[in-house]
């Protein structure tokens, strides 16, 4: 067993080492922030974590969105963190020397309005009732999001931002970002992700939150801090986890082995026959303990609502405004956000004449996939931002 | 490995073909490049001409060295057609020597005049006199320096004469704007025995007033600003 003093010196060694979750007070009334879905909502607090350093020009940062279930903590360990604690969901990615370089670059990450992992959501304390906000939190949109982590740069004398950067929702939120506010950001790098949700994936959103509506502990959302739809909400997370494996990589990792037993063993009742049973029961259980019900019903309505499309009449239309560099990748075995999704985004980027790359990655991972291949995303990510950065020296490079 | 070169092969007249197809290129133009490679005609269209640019790569090694030149690039595989470029959104479409190369040749020069104003094609002309006097003398598949491969390990599936371009874009109803014979690693615009001499050769190609409307040889030559030797 490592003691404490070694723990720390492997966290210190690896990536951006010991990092804090910050909070930041945004929207404080009169100056709340106008929702899509109508009404106003302030204050906002917003927890966010940044790794590496603003430059005296402030042009080197990077924000990250994150995905459905994901947080702030995208890199690092924290100071109180347990042995078997795991850094941030993206580590490989972040720190000195790797893709998202923090010798280079000052990397900030947000937890999404209408979460549960520090930033204002359904959870929260309506500051007029001293009650939580539970169902009365107001609909919320990723405009909405995407408006709240805006104020946030600002909030941190970011005028502009070097990239933005995200997967799946997190992938929407930049597409919503470069179209909500084009001259932001000087690129945009949209990962396994779509300019709307297809009809399948309403599907499977819809089929989670029948699942928690359904748990008689949801009580119409009003259940108890520690209590709540637990079994709802684990099996809302176990649809979910599927559409995110591929056939193949269910195949890989599990086949049709069995857990507990050699043979079959010819009973119903209990539920963990095969290998991959239990691990689907795992990951709904570790997710009750990670996340809040009402969060998972809000932030899965906002995926359904998002449409560019019919929002802005067209692609063009909506992306049209911004002279941000993108980066659109795809993953050959993602059923739940498709390459053709993303080669419509890649179309109308062409049409309008910007400036687009983008690439089918191989992988056996589906839809997870950009969480996974960080060797795949630095090949092309690295020299992306290099390109990115040095374009933007160049331009504001005083004339001599 | 075959799909590793296929779009990018190596070539002595790169630098010569580069030159010819810059010059071929109005400033401030758009224009895309089917089989760019990592890039480097496009990053020096960008620089030289201030055109703006995107490249269609299928190789990840290569598509991953244009991203390093800051040049915008598309993965595809050519062989699919051009399914993501919309109608009319580039000035120049480049193809340098691939189209030999491409399972559908027919159908990607209809889809390049569709996606763009004029097309730019470099092929190797198998009606150069070396090649015929190998195929002639030695009755075995030629390989020569231009085409340096033997029959079974070789990336071009379709080769053409000068001749045999010039009867597909009759066919097409593809207008040739010029057709510039390189012989010895020289552009020489009006080639005495072009067919007979040239190693490759560069068309500028338009697209037809009516798409899909096939002309008469006669209105093919008639509106050409270069007359084509026969």
């Amino acid at each position: 067993m490592a003691t404490q003093q070694e723990l720390s010196e492997t966290r210190q060694d690896s990536g951006v080492g010991i990092v804090q979750t910050r909070l930041a007070t945004l929207f404080a009334p009169p100056n709340w922030l106008k929702l899509a879905g109508g009404g106003e909502l302030g204050p906002i607090q917003v927890a966010y974590e940044t790794y590496g350093a603003l430059t005296p020009a402030k042009d080197n940062a990077i924000f990250i969105c994150h995905a459905l279930t994901g947080d702030a903590h995208a890199a690092g360990y924290y100071e109180d963190d347990d042995e078997k604690a795991k850094p941030g969901w993206w580590d490989d990615l972040i720190g000195p020397g790797r893709t998202l370089d923090t010798d280079k670059y000052y990397v900030i990450c947000a937890n999404v309005l209408g979460g549960c992992q520090g930033t204002t959501g359904p959870g929260s304390i309506n500051p007029e009732t001293n009650q939580s906000y539970r169902l009365g939190f107001p609909f919320i949109t990723v405009g909405d999001i995407v408006e709240v982590h805006s104020a946030l740069t600002k909030h941190l004398g970011i005028d502009q931002l070097l990239a933005v950067i995200g997967g799946s929702l997190g992938g929407m939120q930049v597409l919503e970002w470069a179209t909500r506010f084009p001259d932001q950001l000087r690129g945009a790098i949209c990962l396994a992700s779509a300019a709307q949700l297809s009809a399948q994936g309403i599907a499977f959103n819809a089929v989670g939150r029948r699942a928690i509506k359904t748990d008689p502990e949801f009580k119409d959302g009003e259940y108890e801090v520690g209590a709540g739809p637990r079994y709802g909400l684990a099996l809302a997370r176990m649809i979910a986890h599927i559409t995110y494996l591929s056939d193949q990589s269910i195949e890989m990792k599990f086949g049709r082995r069995l857990q507990d037993h050699d043979t079959f063993t010819y009973e119903m009742l209990p539920e963990v026959e095969f290998q991959v049973e239990s691990y689907l029961h795992y990951q709904g259980k570790r997710f009750v303990e990670r996340f809040d019900a009402n969060s998972y019903l809000y932030l899965t309505r906002a995926m359904d609502y998002f449409d560019l499309l019919s929002q802005h009449g067209s692609l063009v239309n909506a992306l049209g405004k911004t002279d941000a560099r993108f980066l659109i990748a795809s993953y050959d075995s993602d059923w739940l956000f498709t390459t053709t999704q993303s080669k419509e985004i890649v179309r109308a980027l062409i049409e309008c004449g910007k400036h687009v790359s983008f690439i089918e990655l191989k992988s056996p991972f589906g839809h997870d996939s950009f969480l996974i291949e960080i060797e795949q995303l630095n090949k092309m990510i690295t020299p992306f931002l290099e390109q990115a950065y040095s374009t933007c020296l160049a331009e504001n490079k005083p004339a001599s | 490995m075959r799909a590793q070169h296929r779009y990018c092969m190596q070539d002595p007249s790169l630098e010569m073909t580069d030159r010819l197809l810059l010059e071929q290129i109005q400033p401030g133009s758009r224009v895309l490049d089917l089989g760019c490679g990592d890039g480097r005609l496009l990053a020096r269209l960008r620089e030289e001409r201030g055109a703006s640019v995107l490249g269609m790569e299928i190789d990840i090694t290569q598509h991953h060295a244009a991203i390093a030149r800051g040049v915008p690039v598309i993965q595809a595989d050519l062989d699919e057609g051009l399914p993501d470029i919309p109608d009319g959104a580039f000035d120049y479409v480049v193809l340098s020597q691939t189209l030999q190369q491409v399972l559908h040749p027919k159908q990607l020069l209809e889809e390049m005049v569709r996606v763009a104003k004029k097309a730019l094609v470099v092929v190797p002309n198998f009606g150069n006199w070396r090649i015929r006097l190998q195929v002639l003398k030695q009755g075995r598949a030629p390989v020569t320096e231009v085409l340096p491969y033997e029959w079974y390990n070789t990336p071009n599936l379709h080769l053409m004469s000068m001749h045999d371009f010039q009867d597909l874009m009759r066919l097409l109803g593809i207008e040739i704007l010029q057709e510039i014979p390189i012989i010895n690693h020289r552009a020489i615009e009006k080639a005495w025995l072009a067919n007979l001499r040239a190693q490759h050769v560069l068309y500028v190609l338009q697209r037809p007033e009516s798409p899909g409307k096939l002309q008469s040889s006669e209105h093919v030559s008639a509106g050409h600003s270069t007359p084509i030797p026969r």
